[in-house]
Formats: structure tokens, C-alpha cells, sequence
């Protein structure tokens, strides 16, 4: 491909700059695709490089240390106590005896039986006194995975903090041998609402999220690799186990079973409607709501603030009330569908939500009514900020309103909010909310529904994940590899956008 | 004279187009306001079926009302309260102790951390719910006890939305942070003495948004419930009035039970919405 430089790129015509901007565009991904796997080979041999050194520097801080420092290799905050640094020392040996006592009492037994995760199952065992069968439980997948897991996260922090109660002993060394004074327990707890602050604040959000949101996701992953479902549940039915990748084969599956098409087409239809709808849903709000943002701003419009607190108004009511609401309105029986007939406009129902061109368009609309308040809000904060100056010279130079808005508020509102329309597009592909609660994602589609569930029309991604979990199977392992799916898909459109946007370069710019 | 005529001209077509702004914003405040005028309309028609083909009742009463106070609707209602309450206190302090830092601090860990959040919260949430269940039940936390169950899920996993928050604190000139602490001021000053009292906006907004959030939240507390109306918040109750066998007997308590709901929310929100503007327009875009 022919490069141009900025002054033979100037001087093509419109339609030239539009072409030469898309083939760049193509040609870059598959180089970007490329610098993105370098820039990874090169995050990962520098992670071996950093590890390698540091594994070089414990040792030697272990030769040339002296006895206090080599006792804190196996004595966990043996040196900061014998050079006076109480607190820290005693702390890391708690640290080190609730791991090993951990470590002991029950972590090795998780971490023994994750490789299989359990052996034994229920059992029915025989009871003479009773001259009944009880079952006796044993093993449970379930518990192994997650303490597994845990265990794990336990581990790597250990070896973490082992390694920096290293480094302190050689720190503090240092700082002795240069004749100045190591911090008492008193500094650091006084740097923990000053240097240190950020640790103090940071403390309590982190085990949350490290507990409640990445411990789960990293179970769930694992999940996609295993067989649990309804029928394996891990305790009182049946044992479950790793199966590799069979699942991600299942999902990618082309074979189909009786009248259900095969899971692959399943999986790429709802994948099309997805992207679909989160594109629609997401710039039909963002240009109706950057309208009516406009309609009310301009110069000469009366009575602005009623005209947005009525909009802002309906952000206020829960959604599941304007919701459902709205979807019974719409129902073959419904509010609408009445109103009409009585007044003779129209000979039978509308179907609304029975004909699946019809169910998506309508989801798309009322996805408008609900998002246009909130796009408003968000427009109209930027709008108002663009320099009036740009209008003012706009209009001397003679520019009509679609100009001034094509040429000047287009670029600025695109460049200001592109960071958000990402968020948005993604946060719409698992808009849980709105699809669920108008449609329960029908009309069935009776070709894609099978063992896994009813499937419908509306359904995306998210709603589909849902109702296989729900399901008579409850079909967890999918409904994991479908999650996995999911986060590949917006994670591919993040990198994309990412790198071509452009008001996404240096965040320390904003400041 | 002939400038004056362009000039009307200008005039008039301003005026059209105002005109044309003028009946399009009528129209949307109408299609906007229409469905919730209708639900409180049908929250006083005695006639209790679903379809009855018309939006004025013809019987006017407060029997949806008290039917609604004499059923279950009461434990929900109360539920949804004392989960928006504290997570109104508990997510505005996660949230705002991590956009903080984020927004003020360069620390070693700082980017890693953002870019694994960011990844983070690529996964759909939906996902964890299984394993979120089972850890609940473990701890005896579904079903009839659901409330305290939700509020911790519910407050230990805010953390990862402190985007909008942080983009509002970032707008907070630095050179302020640096002047205190020049002056001595330790970094807990700073945050109390100073930012704090700028940061008003946001901190009202995130108690809002932790405050309305629990109202609508829908299929985890569906899921944590297990159909145990005890547990129930008001949208998963309110949702059970509407499948298919219940939704001719329970439709206009459904409506009743939304106004309930709307009301003091939209009140609060009404109130407050200078703030939320400010947040919103402050915080949400530059996220």
C-alpha cells in the first residue's frame, strides 16, 4: 500500500481520504495484532529477566547477610525484631504462623485433592439399625476448587511476603551500615495516613474485590474446564472433574442433534444479535440524547431547567417498574394493542413481542426511552463546554447549523466522550436489565433451543448465560465457557478501539 | 434595507425552528411521562383485572394500597430499604477510598492495578452468581436471610466501579494537595481537610447511585432468595405479580406497589439533582 504523506494526503478528495483512512485502518490490524504479541513476548521476558534477578539477589543478600538476616529466611521477621523494629517483625511472623498453621490443618488437604478433585462420591451404605439406606457423603468438588483456589492465592501471597521480609532485612542493612536510624513501629503506623496512605485506603476495596469478584472469576474459568452441572454437583448427586477442553468444543460444536441446530450456529447467531443491539442501543441514545441535549440548550429555548428535570425525572425510577411496565403495555393483549383496536386502526394485534423482527426493533426503541434521560444528562455538561468563540467564527465564516454541528460539536462530543461510547458499548452487550425484563429474550427460537435451554430471539450473550444456569440442567460448565466467550469478544473490541481512538492516549493529560 | 430583510429573515426562520423544538420537546415530555402517569392512574382502579382497554379507572379507590400493605410487599419493601441504606454508607466509603487513591496517588502498583481492574471487569458479573450462591448458602446467607447476604456481595464487590468518581477527582486541581502538603499537612489532611469538602458533588452522587442501585437490582437477589418471599426485594417480589397466572389478580397492586417504590426514590433524587448533575457531567465521561 501507497503511504502519503501529510501534504499529498491533504490534497486528496474527500471519498481518497475516506478509502485511505479505512485500507490503513485494515492493514494496521493485522501489524497491530503483531506489536500486541511482541509487546506481550517482551512483558514476558522481562518478567523472567526481573524474576531471575531477584531469585540471584536473594541469595546473595543470604551470603553477605549476617546472622540476623539469615535467621529471617526461615524466621519470618526474626531481623526487623532484633533490630528493633517490633511491629513489623511481629507481624510478619503471625503472618507466617497462620500460613503454616493454615498450611497444615486444612490447605494441604485441598491443595493434595485439586489435581482430581475428589475421589469419593456419595455412597448408599446399608444401616442395620434402622433398616434403611442412608447416603454418606465424602468428597466435595465444589469445596476443593474453591479452597483449592484460595489455597493458591494464599500461597503465591506468602511467597510474596517471604520476599519482602527478605528485602527489608537487606534494606535495613544498608541503612544501618550508612549509620542512619530504621524506622520505629511508631513512624510506620504514623506513614500509614501519610506516605503510606494510599496502603491504608486501598486495604479494605481490595480484599473485596480480591475475595468477591476475582477469587469467583478465577473459580468460574476453572469451571468451563470441568464438568459441573445439575447432575455433578460436587457433593450430593455426583462427584465432578477436569475434562479439558471438551466444553469449548461442545460450544464450537457443528454437529446438530435432531430438529436443534448445532451449538455453534446458536452461539454465532445470539453473538450477531449481541453486537447488534449493543450498537444500535448504544448510538441511537448517544445521538437522540446528544439531540435533545442540543434542542434544549439552544439559544432562545425557555423554561430549559422543566424541560430536563422532566427527562431527569424518569432516570430516578427503578428500572424494573418502568420495565416490566412497558412490557406488558406492549403485550399481544396489552394497553397498546387495545387502544388501537378499539379505535380501528388496526384489524388484529400487533406482535410485539411474537415476531422476532418485531420483538428486536421494539426492544431497541424502548432501550431509547429508557437511556435518552441519562445521555442528555451527560451530553449536556459537554456541549455547554465547547468555546462559544468556534460557533461565533463558524457563523462569520457563513456555516449553517448542520455544518457547525458536522464540522465542530461532532468532533469535539466524539473526541470528548470516546472513553465513555466503549464503556457503553460494552456495558449494553451485557445490558442484563432491559432485555430480560421486556422480553425474557423471546420469541423462542426453536431451532436454537435444545438441551440447553430455551433460547430466543432477544437473548444475548448475558441473558443466555443466565437461563443455561437457570435451567433444568443448569449447564454451569457452559454457562462458564459462554462467560469466557463474552469476556473475549469485549476484551478484542476494548484493544481495538483503544487503538484507535484517540482521546484515549495519556490519562495524565486530563489533569 | 436590504441587510434589515436578511435579518428578518434570520428572525423568522429562529422562530420556526424554536416553534419545531418547542412541540418536539412537548411530544417527548408527553411519551416520557405517559407510562408512569398510566401506573399511578391504574394504582387507583378498583376494576383489579389486567386488561380492561382503557387508562382512566372508572373506579376510583385506595383498595390496591391496602391490599398492597397487607401482603408480602411490606417485608420486601422493608428488605430493599435496609439494603440501600447501608450500601448508601458502605459503597460510598469503598468507592471513594479507591477513587481517591487512584486519582492521587502515583505508587509503584498503580497501573498494574488499574489495567487488572480493567480486565477485570471485562468478565460478565452474571458469571460469578453461581459461585457467589453457594458461598452465601455455605455461610447460611440465602433465602430468608438474603438482606445481609446481598449487602455483602453487594459492597464487596463496589469497588470495581470507581470510574466515575475518579474522573471527578481528577478534575480537582493537584497543585491544592501540593500547597497543604508544603505547608505540613499529612496525606489523611489533605483528604479530609481539603479534597473532601470540594469533592461534595460526588460524594453526594455515589451515596445516591449506592442508594438507588438495590431498588431495581433484580437477578442476583432473585437468585439468592430461591423463592423465598422473605428474602425478596421489591423487584423480585413485584416481578412475581406479573407472570402469567398472577398477573390478572395482581396487576394493579403491581402498579400500586411501583408508585410506592418510585416515589420516595424520585423524590430523594429530585432533591439531589443538582449533585447528580454535577457528578455525572464531572465524573462519567472522563472515567
Amino acid at each position: 500500500m501507497k503511504r502519503y504523506s501529510d501534504m499529498e494526503f491533504l490534497r486528496l478528495s474527500k471519498w481518497q481520504k475516506f478509502l485511505y483512512k479505512l485500507v490503513s485502518f485494515l492493514v494496521g490490524i493485522p501489524l497491530g495484532i503483531g506489536r500486541f504479541f511482541k509487546k506481550i513476548g517482551i512483558a514476558v521476558k522481562n518478567g523472567v529477566l526481573r524474576v531471575v534477578s531477584e531469585l540471584k539477589d536473594i541469595g546473595v543478600t543470604f551470603v553477605h547477610g549476617d546472622w540476623k538476616t539469615k535467621v529471617s529466611y526461615v524466621v519470618m521477621g526474626f531481623g526487623n525484631i532484633a533490630r528493633g523494629q517490633v511491629l513489623r517483625g511481629l507481624l510478619f511472623l503471625l503472618f507466617e504462623a497462620v500460613f503454616i498453621f493454615y498450611m497444615v490443618t486444612t490447605g494441604g488437604y485441598w491443595l493434595s485433592k485439586l489435581g482430581t478433585l475428589g475421589t469419593q462420591g456419595p455412597e448408599s451404605v446399608y444401616d442395620p439399625i434402622y433398616d434403611t439406606n442412608t447416603t454418606v457423603y465424602h468428597d466435595n468438588s465444589f469445596k476443593i476448587l474453591l479452597y483449592g483456589v484460595l489455597t493458591i492465592f494464599f500461597i503465591v501471597a506468602f511467597i510474596y511476603t517471604w520476599w519482602v521480609n527478605v528485602r527489608q532485612n537487606k534494606l535495613a542493612e544498608q541503612i544501618i551500615k550508612s549509620g542512619k536510624k530504621l524506622k520505629s513501629g511508631k513512624d510506620d503506623l504514623k506513614s500509614l495516613v501519610d506516605d503510606q496512605f494510599h496502603k491504608t485506603l486501598l486495604a479494605l476495596p481490595m480484599v473485596g474485590i480480591l475475595v468477591f469478584t476475582v477469587l469467583p472469576i478465577v473459580f468460574m474459568v476453572l469451571v468451563a474446564f470441568t464438568n459441573y452441572d445439575g447432575s455433578h454437583n460436587g457433593y450430593s448427586n455426583a462427584l465432578f472433574t477436569w475434562v479439558g477442553l471438551k466444553n469449548f468444543s461442545t460450544l464450537f460444536s457443528w454437529s446438530s442433534a435432531g430438529s436443534t441446530q448445532s451449538m455453534s450456529a446458536t452461539f454465532g447467531e445470539i453473538l450477531v444479535w449481541t453486537l447488534m443491539w449493543a450498537f444500535f442501543a448504544t448510538f441511537t441514545n448517544y445521538f437522540l440524547g446528544m439531540g435533545v441535549a442540543m434542542a434544549i440548550n439552544k439559544k432562545g429555548i425557555r423554561l430549559k431547567k422543566m424541560w430536563r428535570t422532566i427527562l431527569v425525572m424518569t432516570v430516578a425510577i427503578p428500572q424494573f417498574i418502568s420495565l416490566l411496565y412497558v412490557s406488558k403495555m406492549f403485550a399481544a393483549d396489552g394497553l397498546i394493542n387495545q387502544m388501537l383496536l378499539s379505535l380501528g386502526w388496526i384489524k388484529q394485534a400487533l406482535p410485539f413481542w411474537t415476531d422476532p423482527t418485531w420483538a428486536r426493533i421494539t426492544v431497541i426503541i424502548i432501550n431509547i426511552w429508557i437511556g435518552i434521560p441519562y445521555l442528555m444528562l451527560i451530553t449536556t455538561g459537554i456541549l455547554m463546554n465547547i468555546p462559544a468563540d468556534l460557533y461565533e467564527s463558524a457563523k462569520i465564516d457563513g456555516a449553517n447549523a448542520w455544518q457547525q454541528f458536522h464540522k465542530i460539536t461532532l468532533p469535539y462530543m466524539l473526541f470528548i466522550t470516546g472513553p465513555y461510547l466503549l464503556t457503553s458499548f460494552t456495558g449494553n452487550m451485557n445490558n442484563f436489565n432491559v432485555i430480560y425484563l421486556l422480553t425474557g429474550g423471546g420469541p423462542t427460537n426453536a431451532a436454537a433451543s435444545g438441551a440447553a435451554g430455551t433460547v430466543g430471539h432477544t437473548d444475548l450473550l448475558i441473558t443466555w448465560l443466565f437461563k443455561i444456569t437457570t435451567g433444568s440442567d443448569s449447564q454451569y460448565y457452559l454457562a462458564a465457557v459462554v462467560g469466557i466467550m463474552v469476556f473475549v469478544v469485549v476484551a478484542i473490541i476494548s484493544l481495538v478501539v483503544y487503538n484507535v481512538l484517540p482521546s484515549i492516549k495519556n490519562e495524565e493529560d486530563y489533569q | 434595507m436590504k441587510n434589515e430583510k436578511r435579518h428578518m429573515g434570520l428572525k423568522a426562520t429562529n422562530r420556526l425552528s424554536n416553534t419545531a423544538i418547542y412541540i418536539l420537546l412537548v411530544v417527548i415530555s408527553v411519551v416520557w411521562l405517559l407510562p408512569f402517569v398510566f401506573i399511578l392512574l391504574q394504582s387507583f382502579r378498583v376494576e383489579s383485572t389486567w386488561q380492561v382497554g382503557y387508562v382512566i379507572p372508572q373506579q376510583w379507590g385506595f383498595d390496591n394500597y391496602i391490599r398492597l400493605w397487607n401482603s408480602d410487599f411490606k417485608r420486601w419493601y422493608l428488605n430493599t430499604l435496609i439494603i440501600a441504606l447501608f450500601s448508601a454508607v458502605l459503597v460510598t466509603v469503598i468507592q471513594l477510598c479507591m477513587s481517591y487513591t487512584l486519582s492521587r496517588f502515583r505508587f509503584k502498583m498503580r497501573g498494574p492495578l488499574m489495567r487488572f481492574m480493567l480486565i477485570l471487569g471485562m468478565f460478565p458479573g452474571m458469571l460469578t452468581m453461581i459461585i457467589l450462591y453457594r458461598v452465601l448458602a455455605d455461610l447460611g446467607l440465602t433465602q430468608a436471610n438474603a438482606v445481609p447476604g446481598l449487602i455483602l456481595v453487594g459492597v464487596a464487590s463496589s469497588g470495581m466501579g470507581y470510574y466515575v468518581s475518579k474522573g471527578f477527582f481528577d478534575t480537582i486541581p493537584k497543585s491544592l494537595d501540593e500547597a497543604a502538603r508544603v505547608d505540613g499537612a499529612t496525606r489523611f489532611q489533605v483528604l479530609y481537610k481539603i479534597i473532601l469538602p470540594l469533592a461534595k458533588p460526588i460524594v453526594i452522587y455515589t451515596i445516591l447511585t449506592a442508594f438507588m442501585g438495590p431498588w431495581g437490582d433484580f437477578v442476583f437477589a432473585r437468585y439468592v432468595a430461591m423463592g423465598t418471599s422473605a428474602g425478596y426485594n421489591v423487584a423480585v417480589g413485584m416481578y412475581s405479580w406479573l407472570t402469567n397466572d398472577q398477573i390478572n389478580s395482581w396487576y394493579t397492586t403491581f402498579c400500586a406497589g411501583g408508585v410506592m417504590v418510585a416515589l420516595p426514590v424520585t423524590i430523594l433524587f429530585l432533591c439531589l439533582q443538582k449533585y447528580y448533575v454535577e457528578g455525572v457531567t464531572g465524573g462519567a465521561v472522563k472515567g
